[in-house]
């Protein structure tokens, strides 16, 4: 008759101890997005924020994604509000420095702020390397499943997103990904070659 | 003869103002009509969308701005023509099946409406079984 019991007692146990086993490595938080591995939301923002030479965009300029075909985007959303954006300023301007000349364009989106306080916000932190553009109705935020700042998302050289970072990025995750987008990309058709002058 | 003339100008004048108020009144009834019933078609389709940025509140009853801003986007897609169903899909397509609030009854989702019912039918069953063997006589009574 005992058996009997802890057969029942264990049926009954192990499927909840395997539940609550599977809940404890979920963050509750955490909403898993759907957009990876599927064709990015296509956007036209206008900058506000025009970065600086040589990767800067003139203020008012529409920034197309369809226009970047071809070419890595990395694309941060931030606030002047958020505490982690802060955290991970200097390692996104940083690295879109270094990736001067490289087929990869970083872009920032104003994500439910004012334009004088984004603009405030990247005076205070001494510039930005890269253009940001604004988001009116954050229409493009909700196109891109947003709900919290920051939020990167990777698009590779088909249109597609790659990887989402939710929170900030770090120098060595941020380099890794754009490395292995970039290394993706087909090859550039070689230029015709020229006769040499002997 | 000219009060007279007067009056039939006024009466005249009179109608035509009333004619003119008429028609420009029924097309602002008619857009106040639209207007109740797409707040009502929104408000039914945000009231089955979870806020991202809340805890467990449609993006109808909650205040947050990303809220409003989503009820708007679904007052403008339903504006535009599309079914609530195509607005639900597309609010799906990017935050996944997590932005419903009540989640749709097919694969895994099954568990959750099933598994309540499951569970009250096995209690049922332990209190039958426990109540038989509480009632039952034992064999062995002898007077």
């Amino acid at each position: 008759m005992n058996w009997k019991r802890s057969l029942i007692a264990a049926v009954t146990a192990v499927p909840v101890i395997l539940l609550f086993a599977w809940g404890f490595t979920r963050d509750p938080g955490e909403i898993p997005s759907p957009l990876p591995g599927h064709a990015a939301p296509q956007f036209s923002l206008d900058v506000f924020a025009p970065g600086q030479p040589p990767l800067s965009r003139p203020v008012g300029d529409t920034v197309r994604l369809a226009d970047l075909r071809g070419q890595v985007v990395v694309l941060n959303f931030w606030a002047s509000w958020c505490g982690a954006c802060r955290e991970e300023h200097a390692v996104l301007s940083t690295t879109a420095r270094l990736y001067t000349g490289r087929p990869v364009h970083f872009l920032g989106v104003l994500y439910n702020d004012s334009l004088a306080a984004g603009e405030a916000w990247i005076a205070e932190m001494g510039g930005q390397s890269y253009p940001s553009m604004q988001d009116p109705g954050a229409r493009t935020a909700i196109d891109y499943g947003l709900y919290g700042v920051p939020e990167t998302f990777f698009i590779d050289g088909d249109g597609r997103v790659a990887y989402k970072q939710l929170g900030p990025v770090t120098g060595v995750g941020l380099a890794h990904i754009v490395d292995s987008l970039i290394a993706a990309l087909p090859p550039k058709p070689a230029a015709p070659a020229t006769k040499s002058r002997s | 003869m000219l009060v007279v003339s007067a009056a039939l100008l006024a009466a005249i004048t009179g109608r035509a103002g009333a004619q003119a108020a008429g028609a420009s009144a029924a097309p602002v009834a008619q857009q106040a009509a639209a207007d109740t019933a797409l707040e009502a078609r929104t408000n039914a389709v945000a009231g089955q969308l979870r806020c991202p940025v809340c805890q467990g509140v449609s993006i109808q009853d909650s205040p947050a701005e990303l809220a409003q801003q989503m009820r708007d986007l679904v007052r403008e897609q339903l504006r535009t023509g599309k079914s609530p169903d195509e607005v639900k899909a597309y609010f799906v397509s990017k935050y996944g099946e997590w932005i419903l609030l009540q989640p749709r009854a097919s694969g895994f989702n099954i568990l959750i409406y099933a598994l309540p019912v499951l569970v009250v039918l096995g209690g049922l069953a332990v209190i039958v079984v426990a109540m038989r063997r509480w009632t039952k006589p034992p064999e062995n009574l002898s007077i």
